[in-house]
């Protein structure tokens, strides 16, 4: 192996992080010991006081601690969120789909399964016959969202509890994808977000 | 009881070679508390010390190379996020990247400063979590608990920009998935502070701590010249005193415009390691400051059209936009890279991730092969073990840290 001039490279900034060696302050051990004690008793100071102005409901805004009491409290999820996916809907409460499969196309996992048929209106070209992911497949990339077209797919529902007995019943139809989602981290109603119009 | 004493303390005297000791195999992992993830070392010891030792790899395969194949230039990406699921914005930035660089496609100046400035957040909840894990298994919990802190806040800012807090899926080629949202840069200055606090509680915690020392300095030690042998890149490079970093030595996005410092250690121990890491994350922070500070205005993703999908109003408002998207996403159009091939690498948290990328000129991947930065590490393991006792399997093997993800692939 050729000799290689280690000190020289050129790579400029560079800093040593040598620390000293260890002094008779810290081989003796125990000033340390009461050095580390003291941070960690601070932090159970600060945080017992809160816990126990919050039993007296107080200083609601602070926290004890950064681990949420879920179910009883939930943690605020960014409207970014990538969760559930949900279909939505015209003015008529039909869905907005119109079976253009670039969803299904683009799916790197093929979670996402369209059957296209002729919309009854004559107005309307195609809509979906069914319309089916299968949530135990999919990654969550998001994908499917950034190819749809017109906007009949989306997972603003900041829904994370995705959990059944089975298997089959994973298989998300048309219908559920499409139900009105209650609660706190309901999707808004409105128009999609500026910055997702950019 | 005398006697027995007497013994006792006779006993102690003997020395090693006279212990009639025989030589015993054992196995540590694939599945055990202070492995990350899946992996087997087997070792062969008498008594305490060690005479030989191997490592297993490849419980997490997942054919990762063999899977971009199959998908589309921009869908093989969420395969990257898998590799060191620690930081995977910084391997999608560097998947993103190569594939520009084949292209030969231009990200504005503003999404730029966004990649650095997410890959250096993530940076530093990759070196947390590394130095959190290295400290629990040789015992200090608290530090861990604190460190987790640090990395739930980090997360979080990361969940606001890309919607995910591991399986982010932020880049693009020819940009991102989305500028970052509003508000972020004043949460990301107001959490800033106290993940400094941290890391400046972790040093009060660790660095002068007499029994993490102890366990931590002169073991596994590699000399300059073997970690280059063996291919090693990043925190445990710079500690064994190799001056390599892929952001000073080949500067991508905009790190030629930031300043840092690289830090060196001298011995290539596991406490220089740490140390390295230590400065890193002050580095990382600083630069995610000078980022915030000189973040342009303008768009984040590149306006080319073979690359990018047009602007949703467009798509959703003219047929130009909707015909550019059906012609982004339809098999067989998509992505069309030049036939070609290209290498271009980024600093991860453990060293250089590369990608290595060939096109024949068609929508998905010919070949996309990653250079993981775990497995030059892993394969020294064997070297750093040598005449060293069982327990310094732990602290080794802790502060190399290992991702499954990346080394299994």
């Amino acid at each position: 192996m050729p000799k290689v001039d280690y000190k020289n490279l050129p790579v400029n900034y560079q800093t040593s992080v040598q620390k000293a060696e260890m002094g008779l302050w810290e081989k003796i051990y125990y000033p340390e010991v009461i050095r580390g004690l003291w941070i960690t008793t601070g932090h159970f100071m600060r945080n017992m006081t809160v816990h126990t102005l919050h039993l007296f409901g107080l200083a609601k805004d602070k926290r004890g601690a950064v681990t949420y009491q879920y179910p009883e409290e939930r943690r605020p999820i960014h409207r970014r969120y990538r969760g559930r996916h949900r279909l939505t809907k015209k003015d008529d409460g039909s869905e907005r789909c119109t079976a253009c499969m670039l969803c299904e196309t683009i799916c790197p996992t093929n979670c996402i399964y369209i059957v296209p048929e002729e919309h009854p209106d004559p107005t309307v070209e195609k809509h979906p016959a069914r319309y089916e992911i299968d949530i135990l497949r999919c990654c969550f990339c998001g994908y499917c969202v950034e190819a749809c077209p017109c906007d009949a797919i989306r997972m603003d529902t900041s829904v994370v509890e995705i959990a059944n007995w089975d298997r089959t019943k994973m298989v998300f139809k048309k219908e559920y994808l499409m139900a009105d989602i209650e609660g706190p981290g309901a999707p808004p109603k409105d128009d999609p977000p500026e910055w997702w119009l950019k | 009881m005398a006697t027995k004493e007497k013994e006792f303390i006779g006993a102690a005297e003997i020395k090693e070679e006279e212990i009639p000791v025989e030589e015993m195999f054992l196995n540590m992992g694939p599945s055990h508390p202070s492995m990350h993830g899946i992996v087997r070392i087997m070792v062969r010891i008498t008594g305490e010390r060690i005479v030989w030792s191997d490592v297993e790899i490849g419980y997490l395969h997942r054919g990762f190379e063999k899977s971009c194949e199959n998908n589309s230039w921009n869908s093989a990406q969420i395969y990257t996020d898998r590799l060191n699921y620690v930081s995977p914005i910084i391997n999608n930035v560097g998947y993103c990247m190569t594939v520009e660089k084949l292209m030969g496609i231009e990200v504005p100046e503003r999404g730029e400063y966004v990649r650095t400035l997410v890959s250096e957040v993530s940076r530093i909840a990759d070196h947390i979590t590394a130095l959190g894990a290295a400290a629990m298994e040789v015992g200090a919990f608290t530090a861990f608990l604190y460190a987790m802190k640090a990395r739930e806040w980090l997360y979080d800012l990361i969940e606001a920009a890309c919607g995910a807090r591991i399986t982010t899926n932020f880049a693009r080629v020819g940009g991102l998935c989305a500028d970052l949202p509003e508000g972020w840069i004043a949460d990301c200055k107001t959490m800033m502070p106290q993940v400094e606090g941290v890391i400046v509680e972790m040093d009060k915690l660790l660095t002068r701590n007499r029994i993490f020392v102890d366990r931590m300095k002169g073991v596994g030690a590699v000399p300059p010249d073997k970690a280059v042998e063996f291919g090693f890149t990043g925190p445990l490079l710079r500690a064994s005193g190799v001056p390599y970093d892929v952001r000073r030595a080949f500067p991508y996005s905009v790190y030629d415009r930031m300043e840092f410092t690289v830090p060196l250690g001298t011995n290539g121990d596991c406490f220089d390691r740490f140390l390295v890491r230590m400065e890193e994350m002050r580095q990382s922070v600083r630069i995610v400051y000078q980022c915030m500070e000189q973040l342009p205005e303008g768009p984040v993703n590149s306006d080319d059209k073979r690359a990018y999908r047009p602007a949703k109003s467009n798509v959703y408002g003219n047929i130009e936009g909707l015909m550019n998207q059906f012609k982004l996403v339809m098999h067989n159009h998509g992505i069309n890279p030049p036939p070609g091939e290209t290498y271009c690498s980024v600093e991860g948290g453990n060293g250089e991730v590369g990608f290595y990328i060939v096109s024949d000129g068609k929508d998905k991947p010919y070949k996309c092969r990653c250079r993981p930065p775990c497995l030059p590490l892993v394969q020294a393991i064997p070297y750093m073990l040598r005449d060293h006792f069982i327990a310094d399997v732990v602290p080794v093997f802790g502060s190399l840290n290992m991702i499954g993800g990346e080394l299994d692939r």
